[in-house]
């Protein structure tokens, strides 16, 4: 198929803004957006920057916005993008070059959750004891992988930069959730705060982003549940 | 960068020279590469040395993460099972080019190596009575190779992703300094070769930083991306291989390069051995299960450079789907929950990238290139040893798929790798934290950056002229149609000369993108270069080793020949050419037999 490229490029040694430039391209329908970039950057312009590693959507590197939502570029084919496919970064980010932002914002907020197992003594030479049905109950949100796509869909995540964002919040309801957890309190103090889950405002933009079909929403709220019913000293 | 900051803004302005800023900073010990090999060192040594751990990816988007099937250990959870038996069957899969002494610990360790990531938080799959659980995987057996046994340890089919992000946030909560998106140019070592450092690229500002230690680990992960058909990530090019190579620093095994059997046909994205540990059968165009005619026992789990070759043998029966170069994986028989909640990601695959729905249909696989058994030698510390009899280089060590313990051999068995990283990751941190603190901070040499300097000076020369892209598309064709699962002289003498004609052509790379601000079209050209330097070394082991043996195949040579290369291949860049030794395996427990499944 033939299709258009259009890309918002910004070379911070060059523009003084973003411009739109247009690329036709000549790919297979299955061809992945991420294929189509790689085309224009292999065989047009080399100086069209974008991240990327796995190109099959478990690293996370290639979040950008497609025909003005968040997907991973390697995720979505060329045959569902379309004819005319406009290619921008994600918003509310520095942007550094082309595709590429800023990411200091977003794993500061991932760390400000304390996103790591608390617990105190492990049983010596031997795994904790979990069932699986206390496995299950945080499983959707282990598969995170950190693309941002949620975070930078957010509309409070545009306005308010001290917002945590959804994706932090899913990391910090992967621990509370986890039976072998001891700090579930510490975490839903810090999302108790200003710029924690009460932020939300249920546009749901960050579900729909989310390149993993994490259940973002969802997460979210039973994070404001716990805070309801647990008493947090 | 932490509490290096006052160094650097100390010493910056007097390192600027020619108009080019330099940065210099003091570690006791760096660590590239933010896998899973390189988490595992850096958690060791957190808190307890100044450590920093330079990644060109943000770490959790290492290709650690993209591992699926799960990570092997004889915890024998849910039957009967002994780290005698997984040492065993990492030998045999091996072909017996496994050094024993290393596959003893790896098996031995591997227990509680897996035991420490659940205690780190590792989500792994549970059992009914809520311990670990664990299926079955290529080559692993029962009573050293009665029948399969369930040794794999997993998280659905997620396991890497959920090691990745488990050593990341542990390296998080140790408050681990990172460099993320540094990218490495060099190695410093001082003029009687002891590892001083190295030298690396930030990319968002395209200065050239040199980080001054005591000691350097590699852990830059593989090369995969040498060959067109291939499950590794874009990164995946060797570059932390290549650099030493360049330095003189030998390389151990490069021929020996795993096929998996199922990669997804024209893309090559990996559909997890597990897809045939829960039950998943490989067919032809007649429908026939063909595994079994040629491994009796294990079928379809026999090892996989085996199995690569029943896929190549079928195809050239004709016996490929629509006379094509691909067969079938097949799934339709298994019930759908157990696809649903064990393989719900490689399922998923085939539905997005083929428009297979594997519940219904049989999914289009071929042998995709997958791991790298060889790399930089290492003895069972760490440590990168600079010739066969073991003399270790002081203060330069490597862990995970870029190095060569060796454990795998000729061949790795699945889960084993995970294994690699977590056991040998550790060691390796482990030793370099003893190091680090009884060592003395070497001298740098004088104008360490020079070497980093000339090399982006070099590549950078023309603005115009052959793409990287087209010499690494080139490079990929003629290894993939020479160098991969079936091999003979002329192939590889063709493959030779390919290369050599490529690097030439490299000579006159162009690189369009003239800034310094995150230049991937820079980035990528200097990979090229890496791979190029890789795939000489594989071709040059594969032209030398005139036997078959493990995932090295000759048609020319179709016997293992234990006579003459019992013995790993070290290859090593000299003033007149590569020049390549024998060194010997290590055998300790099992005698080389031949190898039936
Ligand atoms: C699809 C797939 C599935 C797999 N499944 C399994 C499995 O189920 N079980 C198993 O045991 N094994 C599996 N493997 C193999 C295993 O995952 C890899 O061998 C292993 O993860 C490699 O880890 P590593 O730490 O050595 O390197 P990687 O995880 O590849 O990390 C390399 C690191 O080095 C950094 N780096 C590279 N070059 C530079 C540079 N120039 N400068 C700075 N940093 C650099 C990267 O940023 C990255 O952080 C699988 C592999 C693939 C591809
Ligand atoms: S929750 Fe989903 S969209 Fe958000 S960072 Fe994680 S994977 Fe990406
Ligand atoms: S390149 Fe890894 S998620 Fe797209």
């Amino acid at each position: 198929m033939k299709a258009t490229l259009r890309i918002k490029r910004f070379d911070p040694e060059k523009d003084v803004k973003p411009v739109y430039r247009n690329y036709e391209i000549e790919c297979d329908p299955h061809d992945r957006v991420l294929d189509a970039l790689n085309q224009v950057k292999w065989l047009h312009d080399g100086t069209l920057t974008y991240r990327r590693s796995c190109a099959h959507g478990i690293c996370g590197s290639d979040a950008m916005r497609i025909n003005g939502r968040n997907r991973l570029a390697c995720k979505m084919l060329m045959s569902d993008a379309g004819e005319k496919v406009t290619i921008e970064p994600l918003m509310g980010f520095e942007v550094i070059k082309d595709m590429v932002v800023n990411m200091d914002r977003f794993f500061d907020a991932y760390k400000s959750v304390k996103p790591f197992l608390i617990t105190g003594e492990n049983p010596s030479g031997q795994e904790r004891l979990q069932t699986p049905e206390a496995r299950e109950r945080f499983d959707d949100t282990t598969k995170c992988i950190l693309c941002a796509a949620c975070t930078t869909a957010c509309p409070i995540t545009w306005t308010n930069d001290q917002f945590v964002g959804p994706a932090a919040i899913v990391n910090a309801h992967r621990f509370i959730f986890d039976s072998r957890d001891e700090g579930a309190g510490q975490r839903l103090r810090i999302l108790n705060q200003q710029s924690g889950v009460w932020r939300c405002r249920t546009v749901f933009n960050c579900t729909d982003a989310c390149p993993r079909d994490i259940e973002v929403t969802r997460a979210i709220e039973e994070v404001k549940r716990a805070l309801i019913t647990e008493t947090i000293s | 960068m932490g509490e290096c900051h006052s160094i650097l803004s100390s010493i910056r302005g007097g390192m600027e020279r020619g108009g080019e800023q330099m940065a210099y900073h003091r570690y006791d010990a760096v660590i590239v590469g933010a896998g899973g090999a390189g988490l595992m060192a850096a958690i060791q040594m957190a808190g307890k040395a100044n450590v920093a751990v330079v990644s060109k990816l943000y770490p959790p988007r290492s290709h650690t993460g993209a591992a699926q099937g799960g990570i092997g250990a004889a915890l024998g959870n849910t039957e009967e099972d002994h780290w005698e038996w997984h040492m065993f069957d990492t030998v045999k899969g091996g072909d017996y080019l496994t050094d024993q002494d290393a596959a003893e610990i790896l098996a031995r360790e591997a227990i509680d190596a897996v035991i420490e990531l659940e205690h780190m938080g590792l989500p792994f799959n549970r059992t009914p009575d809520g311990k670990i659980d664990q299926r079955r995987f290529g080559g692993h057996t029962r009573n050293y190779g009665e029948g399969p046994v369930r040794r794999a340890c997993f998280a659905a089919d997620r396991t890497g992703h959920m090691i990745i992000q488990t050593l990341y946030q542990q390296g998080i909560k140790e408050n681990v300094q990172f460099l993320d998106e540094y990218f490495l140019l060099d190695i410093l070592f001082t003029n009687d070769g002891t590892c001083c450092g190295c030298v690396v690229w930030e990319m968002k500002t395209g200065e050239i930083h040199v980080l001054h230690a005591k000691a350097v680990l590699i852990a830059t992960g593989g090369f995969g991306r040498v060959f067109k058909i291939t499950s590794n990530a874009m990164a995946g090019t060797g570059d932390g291989v290549a650099i030493p190579f360049r330095r003189g620093v030998p390389l151990m095994d490069m021929e020996f390069y795993q096929f998996h059997p199922t990669g997804l046909y024209r893309l090559g994205i990996l559909l997890s051995e597990a897809a045939r540990g829960e039950g998943g059968i490989l067919r032809n165009a007649d429908g026939e299960a063909f595994a079994e005619r040629y491994a009796p026992t294990l079928k379809d789990l026999a090892p996989r450079d085996m199995v690569s070759r029943f896929i190549f043998e079928e195809v050239k029966a004709g016996r490929g789907i629509d006379g094509k170069d691909y067969v079938h994986l097949d799934l339709t028989h298994l019930p759908p929950e157990v696809i649903d909640a064990k393989l719900p990601d490689v399922t998923d695959f085939a539905r997005t990238y083929l428009a297979v729905e594997p519940k219904k249909e049989p999914v289009p696989i071929q042998p995709t290139a997958h791991y790298a058994m060889g790399g930089l030698p290492t003895n069972t510390n760490g440590q990168i040893i600079n010739d066969e009899l073991g003399a270790v280089i002081p203060g330069f060590y490597a862990a995970g798929e870029s190095a060569c313990v060796s454990v795998h051999g000729a061949n790795r068995l699945g889960t084993n790798s995970l294994v690699d990283l977590v056991v040998f990751g550790r060691r390796a941190g482990r030793h370099m934290l003893e190091f680090v603190k009884s060592a003395p901070l070497p001298e740098l040499p004088p104008n360490p950056e020079d070497l980093a300097r000339t090399e982006i000076d070099s590549v950078m020369a023309h603005p115009t002229g052959i793409r990287s892209a087209e010499i690494r598309s080139r490079m990929q064709e003629v290894m993939m149609d020479n160098v991969s699962v079936v091999r003979d002289a002329a192939m590889l003498e063709t493959a030779k000369e390919e290369i050599q004609g490529l690097k030439r052509s490299y000579q006159n790379v162009a690189v369009t993108d003239r800034g310094k601000v995150f230049n991937t079209d820079l980035m990528e050209a200097l990979e090229v270069g890496y791979m190029l330097d890789c795939a000489e070394a594989i071709v040059e082991g594969a032209l030398a080793r005139q036997e078959s043996r493990g995932a090295h195949y000759r048609t020319d040579f179709e016997k293992r020949d234990d006579a003459n290369w019992l013995a790993h291949t070290m290859v090593r860049k000299t003033s007149g050419g590569l020049e390549l030794r024998k060194k010997p395996v290590v055998i300790t427990t099992f005698e080389p037999k031949e190898r039936k499944y």
